[in-house]
């Protein structure tokens, strides 16, 4: 019992913070129309910053600064935000499928150069000597992955409320009027190129922050944790939830991962000796197929983006586009 | 000398460089008046307005709006320097609701919720459909909404693209009757439109631009009785070959 218990804290955990990721990407995507193929960078950025930033001193590369852990984890996303701001600088004037195909790009070479760029990044061998926080206090058993799990719950929750009113603001109405039409934003008086690159800096903090925790969470990381199918898990994850919804968002997270989990177990359990060869590869193609299917046939996702609609005396009450508006 | 608003004067532009659709095109809209800009597709009208607006880059001439040189001006920046601009289509945003597309045009407004008082008073069937999604609105009540954001910001001048298109009759002349009696709000119109006689009939002043050049301009009225207007809007003559 105690063993489902605590694979449904380590399952939970790796769910939620894949779900602060989504709910960053849906910042970009959802609310702002930004095609980001480069998720993953932003997600390896955070993490290797954050234990590059906090980890002890290794010989072989450089790095190991020991910083307190929360600098570590802020310094993590600050990586990622000041690689969003460059990538965006240099690519959002790109539209739709080309900045995607541009930020895709940049997520490979992050991933070459964290493979190669050894003495800065440990290269194919990762970064390891980082110390959990509190590890020496709690231990590093159950109740750590319990503790660590509510932590990252909470951050969950805080971006999730941070979202939720960034919705609602008047930027966030100006994300989803960019996102709708870019020369009306314009003809207001609106700089989309400006909202843009905001929006995308901080979704890529957030997705940072994913990273960050991911990074602590295993006290490791190379690149082999930052490989393009992460971005295309956490885009399923969107999708399915549902675009410009951030309970969609969060729900797709926890959807896609158990999938994604429970197609490994079953085939490694229940497949011919030469079908669990390719586990992998069957997984990346379900992955692919979730994403065809539901754009297919259900493309708002599962919980559709709800249409905030203004109150004369202020305030705002939420419905789902697909309910419309009587 | 009149009061101009607008003066654009022999401006090059196009959309690649080296391939100008305008050439030497020289417009301006005076003060409190409706100028309107006809001629057959392809004439450059709308790329004249996108022009002016900052879409699209002047290779050669200049524009002065109220006084100020805005001739390289960045779309966004056109608002603080009073002009607006009313796009032919996509002018509104559709899955946002009336009241949010008006906050929207209303951010920087130092008095929004008077203004937007203002603009309901103005648009009383905005005011009824405030929670209604732009999308769900027709194609007149559309340009009223277009319009009622292009004047949020109180802008001097409103440049037009074309807002009686896609329109019935009756909303066309609806539309065009607001524009003009906007003027009389001390707001000054320059509007593309292939509704001529329409057009001309409320208009102060026109001008007829066909492959990307000036034609003939003058009062609304003598052009709507110049016989040499309907062979030009047809195609059939030019007084400036390419």
């Amino acid at each position: 019992m105690i063993g489902v218990i605590s694979y449904l804290v380590f399952f939970s955990t790796i769910a939620a913070i894949l779900a602060i990721a989504v709910l960053g990407l849906n910042l970009q995507w959802g609310n702002t129309g930004l095609f980001n193929g480069g998720v993953v960078a932003s997600f390896g950025a955070g993490a290797y910053g954050t234990l590059i930033l906090g980890g002890t001193p290794q010989d072989g590369h450089w790095g190991g600064f020991e910083l307190y852990y929360p600098l570590a984890l802020l310094g993590g996303m600050i990586f990622a935000g000041v690689l969003a701001w460059v990538v965006g600088k240099l690519t959002l004037r790109l539209r739709h499928d080309y900045l995607a195909i541009a930020t895709f790009g940049v997520a490979v070479a992050f991933e070459n150069v964290m493979r190669n760029a050894t003495t800065v990044t440990g290269g194919a061998q990762g970064i390891r000597g980082f110390e959990r926080p509190l590890q020496s206090l709690i231990g590093s058993g159950f109740t750590y992955n319990l503790m660590f799990l509510i932590a990252v719950l909470t951050c969950l929750a805080l971006v999730y409320v941070f979202l939720e009113r960034l919705t609602v603001s008047p930027f966030g109405r100006l994300l989803r009027a960019i996102r709708e039409d870019e020369t009306a934003a314009r003809s207001l008086g609106k700089s989309p190129d400006k909202v843009r690159l905001a929006a995308f800096v901080t979704g890529s903090v957030i997705i940072g922050l994913a990273g960050s925790l991911y990074g602590t969470f295993y006290a490791f990381v190379s690149p082999q944790d930052v490989l393009p199918i992460l971005t295309f898990q956490i885009w399923a994850m969107l999708i399915v939830g549902g675009a410009g919804n951030n309970k969609g968002a969060m729900a797709g997270a926890f959807l896609i991962w158990g999938s994604w989990t429970f197609s490994g177990w079953a085939l490694s359990r229940f497949a011919p000796v030469e079908v669990q060869l390719y586990t992998g590869s069957i997984q990346f193609v379900l992955i692919g197929m979730v994403i065809v299917g539901m754009l297919l046939w259900r493309p708002q996702g599962l919980f559709p983006e709800r249409l905030v609609v203004s109150q004369p005396g202020g305030g705002s009450r939420g419905k789902t586009q697909a309910e419309g508006l009587t | 000398m009149p009061d101009a608003v607008l003066s654009v004067e022999n401006v090059t532009a196009g959309y690649v460089p080296d391939l100008p659709i305008l050439r030497d095109v020289s417009v301006t809209a005076e003060r409190e008046k409706l100028t309107v800009i006809i001629g057959p597709n392809g004439a450059g009208k709308s790329t004249l307005i996108k022009a002016v607006v900052g879409l699209l880059s002047v290779s050669r001439g200049g524009i002065t709006a109220n006084s100020q040189d805005i001739t390289g001006l960045s779309p966004d920046r056109m608002t603080s320097a009073g002009i607006a601009y009313v796009p032919q289509t996509d002018n509104v945003f559709r899955t946002l609701t009336i009241r949010q597309n008006l906050d929207l045009a209303l951010q920087k407004h130092a008095h929004a919720s008077e203004r937007l008082s203002e603009l309901y008073k103005r648009f009383p069937v905005l005011a009824d459909k405030q929670r209604d999604k732009a999308g769900s609105l027709s194609g007149g009540q559309r340009q009223f909404l277009a319009v009622a954001m292009a004047l949020a910001a109180d802008p001097v001048l409103i440049l037009m693209d074309e807002p009686s298109a896609g329109l019935s009759p009756k909303a066309a002349e609806e539309v065009l009757d607001h524009a003009k009696q906007l003027t009389s709000f001390g707001v000054t119109i320059l509007l593309v439109e292939q509704n001529v006689k329409q057009a001309l009939k409320r208009a102060d002043h026109c001008y007829v631009l066909a492959e990307g050049r000036n034609q003939i301009d003058g009062p609304a009225t003598d052009l709507l009785q110049d016989p040499a207007l309907g062979r030009i809007y047809l195609g059939g003559e030019r007084r400036v070959s390419a």
